[in-house]
């Protein structure tokens, strides 16, 4: 019969795509399972080969070892010539100009960059320039395999041998907790080959868990993953910067008049200074309205957390744990769900959070007359910041305000032409400085209703002027011929491209 | 009224966005000796060159009696101040000198009239010449009470509960209104209690003080939310006032609301509600 169906006949046992049965005791059956693995043994397994494009997340922030580790690793091994596509870089990656200098690693993607790194970069460190994308557009590029991962190596708190992977750890061991790890899941979906490193070794099963086992090659256990000082900060604490708290404010009053603070509604905030004052302001408003928010979504910060916790947003949808309040909060609370950059910001995807996202308030380096927003390239032509999902929510959200001041000493914020195109100007609804709202002309009704609310409403123009009218006309920077930088737009074209800075002769 | 350093170029570039209702740039206590002539020459430049909108512009100087405080009134009266705040202000003669100052000033300019004089009490013989004081001059538009200097000149140390102050507090609000100018508070400096702060600033407005100095822009929400008037007392002040025109039409000398007589300082009161939500912003001069 088999025979004729032309379908294979095992006897019991011994198909050797279904494990055999055994009774070796669980713990010690997970000690010998395969995956785990020394650093070294993942790399030749993986099968890596120099010009190949290895990956890593960034929910460790400035407190990531992951990155350097693996690295230096690739490099004793003496891999050359390969692609870092990490979901940012902050300052404690400065080792890598080594990397580069020494042709380990010859081109770089990334969300953004910081310090010492940037500042090589931005002086023309790289011969290939480094592809920025912004967090859902470097998702959907690799779902799309424009941007192909053949190795990621993802760090999480805690592991099990088998490879279900977490931004936390219940465990007693726990070192290294950064909460959500919704940059790494898409990596772990999409790559060839992915390694987790942790530093908390649980057992199985270690659930729930951010990154199943289904996607994980390899575990490496390792000391440490990351620093936990640096990692994030405990509780957030409230600015005390007057033209933070003004701006803050304002940014509530904006939000609060804007015809979108309706109960049920949604909103996404940042992490600054003025972004969390904002929370405080908007959570006062809504007790006073006996209103509540649907969700909340991005980056969760312990302000979003006391507000879920009391009742005042129904879900919380977070990419990326700000502090360790809102990591806490995802292994505590069961309507604190993390979710994958492309479930958060992808623009291809309709059922990405974004979407659904009532109101966003960001940040920005620059403005420029018609809204474009640079959140990257400082004014001095440096690179200093990272994309982040500003493009995304700002393009996708009902409502978007980016809060600025008019001046950052002496430079000003609000200019004719920003330095690099970010966020285009047709996704920036309302700009917030603490001389002003300048609302954008494709949004007259906005205008109309912040208007009658008292708030005072400029024309962006305004704002340049006034800034020029006190510090003066800046010098042109010096750049030069070289492209240290691209920009990808958040459905994969080409934005702009970031020069070199010659500052030799200034 | 918030207190600016005349030496610190980056406060006093925009201190005017947080919306305080005047400003008070200090030549005196907040520089050192060493930066009498750069605050000085940055304080001038910034009346002169700042739009700082419809911001009352008060100007700190020092003593007259020190080598700093004549070149200060021709710095800042050059510059067009709207008020000079005189510092340590004992005796009335002492304002009739600043106003010569001013006066001699002024005529070189040809803008006789244009400064106005805030005096700031801060001893034990200030408190008891107040009335001279605040009648000194037609120039004078306010009185205000310096607290740390008081005390210190009272021989005793200041208390969360201000006890040392009820006296002067009381004495400078009556000379004050007993003058027909205004009156204000000391300052608060701990910036981390704000509870306390707006404690005290109930306080000193159940007192009958006009106003509240302050050092830092997150103080003035509390002010503004302590010195606003409330919602009903608006309601009821603009009922009043309509009551005062119908009476007017109709050419009676008597004001009643609601078949009930108004008197003198209910009209008063209501007139003054309606000036203080105008000026915070809760009512505008169309809505009257």
């Amino acid at each position: 019969m088999a025979k004729e169906l032309n379908v294979p006949v095992y006897e019991v046992g011994k198909n050797p795509n279904v494990r055999a049965k055994v009774s070796t005791p669980r713990p010690e059956l997970q000690k010998q399972a395969s995956k785990v693995v020394t650093l070294e043994e993942a790399i030749r397994k993986t099968g890596l080969k120099d010009g190949m494009t290895i990956s890593f997340h960034h929910h460790f922030r400035g407190g990531d070892k992951v990155v350097n580790l693996v690295v230096d690793k690739l490099a004793e091994m003496g891999f050359k010539n390969l692609h870092l596509a990490a979901s940012s870089l902050a300052d404690v990656h400065r080792p890598l100009i080594e990397h580069i200098k020494n042709g380990v690693i010859t081109k770089i993607s990334t969300s953004g960059m910081r310090g010492a790194l940037a500042d090589a970069v931005s002086r023309g460190l790289m011969e290939t320039p480094v592809n920025f994308r912004s967090h859902g557009g470097r998702a959907l590029a690799i779902k799309k395999g424009e941007l192909h991962i053949d190795v990621a190596f993802l760090g999480a708190s805690s592991c099990d041998p088998l490879g279900n992977a977490s931004g936390y750890s219940r465990s007693e061991n726990a070192k290294s907790i950064c909460g959500s790890l919704g940059y790494a899941m898409v990596d772990a979906q999409f790559a060839d080959k992915v390694v987790i490193l942790t530093d908390d070794l649980v057992t199985y099963p270690n659930t729930p868990n951010a990154i199943s086992e289904r996607n994980v090659d390899y575990v490496v256990e390792v000391e440490s993953v990351g620093d936990p000082s640096k990692i994030s900060s405990g509780a957030i604490r409230d600015t005390k910067n007057p033209r933070d708290i003004l701006l803050a404010q304002t940014a509530a009053k904006v939000v609060i008049n804007s015809g979108y603070f309706e109960d049920g509604f949604s909103i996404q905030t940042g992490s600054g200074g003025a972004s969390l004052a904002v929370t405080k302001f908007i959570r006062e408003k809504m007790i006073e309205k006996g209103i509540k928010a649907k969700f909340a979504l991005g980056g969760i910060t312990s302000h979003m957390v006391k507000m879920h916790e009391e009742g005042l947003i129904e879900k919380l949808l977070d990419v990326q744990s700000f502090d360790m309040v809102a990591a806490e909060s995802l292994k505590n609370n069961r309507f604190h769900k993390q979710v994958c950059a492309n479930e958060y910001a992808s623009a291809e995807e309709l059922g990405s959070a974004i979407h659904w996202l009532d109101m966003v308030i960001l940040s920005a380096l620059e403005v420029d007359v018609n809204f474009n927003v640079n959140v990257l390239v400082g004014s001095d032509g440096i690179i200093r910041g990272a994309i982040g999902g500003h493009p995304d929510t700002a393009a996708a959200s009902a409502l978007s305000i980016v809060v600025c001041p008019m001046l950052r000493g002496r430079i000003p914020c609000v200019v004719d032409e920003v330095t690099t195109y970010i966020t285009p100007g047709d996704g920036v609804d309302v700009i917030v400085t603490d001389f002003g709202v300048a609302v954008n002309p494709r949004r007259p009704e906005i205008a109309e209703r912040l208007k009658a609310a008292g708030l005072n409403i400029v024309d962006i123009t305004y704002l340049r002027d006034k800034a020029k009218s006190i510090i003066g006309e800046p010098a042109a920077l010096p750049f030069g011929d070289k492209v240290v930088g691209v920009v990808y737009n958040r459905d994969g074209s080409v934005l702009d491209v970031i020069k070199n800075i010659d500052d030799t002769n200034v | 009224m918030m207190f600016v350093p005349g030496n610190n170029p980056s406060m006093m570039q925009d201190a005017y966005i947080y919306g305080p209702d005047s400003i008070m740039l200090d030549l005196e206590d907040s520089v050192t000796m060493a930066e009498k002539d750069a605050a000085r020459v940055l304080v001038h430049n910034a009346l002169k060159t700042i739009d700082y909108g419809k911001t009352e512009m008060v100007v700190r100087i020092n003593p007259l009696s020190s080598p700093y405080g004549k070149k200060d009134v021709e710095a800042v009266v050059s510059a067009g101040v709207d008020v000079i705040r005189m510092p340590k202000t004992e005796t009335a003669e002492e304002v009739k000198e600043l106003e010569a100052e001013i006066i001699r000033v002024e005529e070189k300019l040809g803008c006789v009239g244009r400064t106005q004089i805030m005096a700031a009490i801060e001893s034990a013989l200030g408190v008891v010449n107040a009335y001279a004081i605040a009648t000194a001059s037609k120039r004078m538009m306010g009185i205000a009470l310096g607290a740390e200097d008081y005390t210190a000149s009272l021989k005793t140390p200041r208390t969360p509960e201000g006890t040392e102050l009820l006296l002067a507090r009381e004495t400078i609000v009556v000379a004050a209104r007993a003058a027909g100018i205004n009156c204000f508070d000391t300052v608060f400096s701990n910036l981390n209690d704000m509870d306390a702060f707006r404690r005290e600033v109930e306080a000193i407005k159940a007192l009958g003080f006009d106003g509240k100095s302050i050092i830092n822009p997150r103080q003035i929400e509390v002010v503004n939310e302590v010195f606003a008037p409330k919602a009903k007392d608006i309601e009821k002040a603009k009922l009043i006032l309509a009551a005062i025109k119908e009476a007017e039409q109709k050419g009676s000398g008597v004001v009643s609301l609601n078949g009930k007589m108004v008197d003198k300082p209910v009209v008063m009161r209501a007139q003054h509600t309606i000036e203080l939500a105008l000026a915070s912003g809760i009512i505008t001069e169309e809505e009257l």
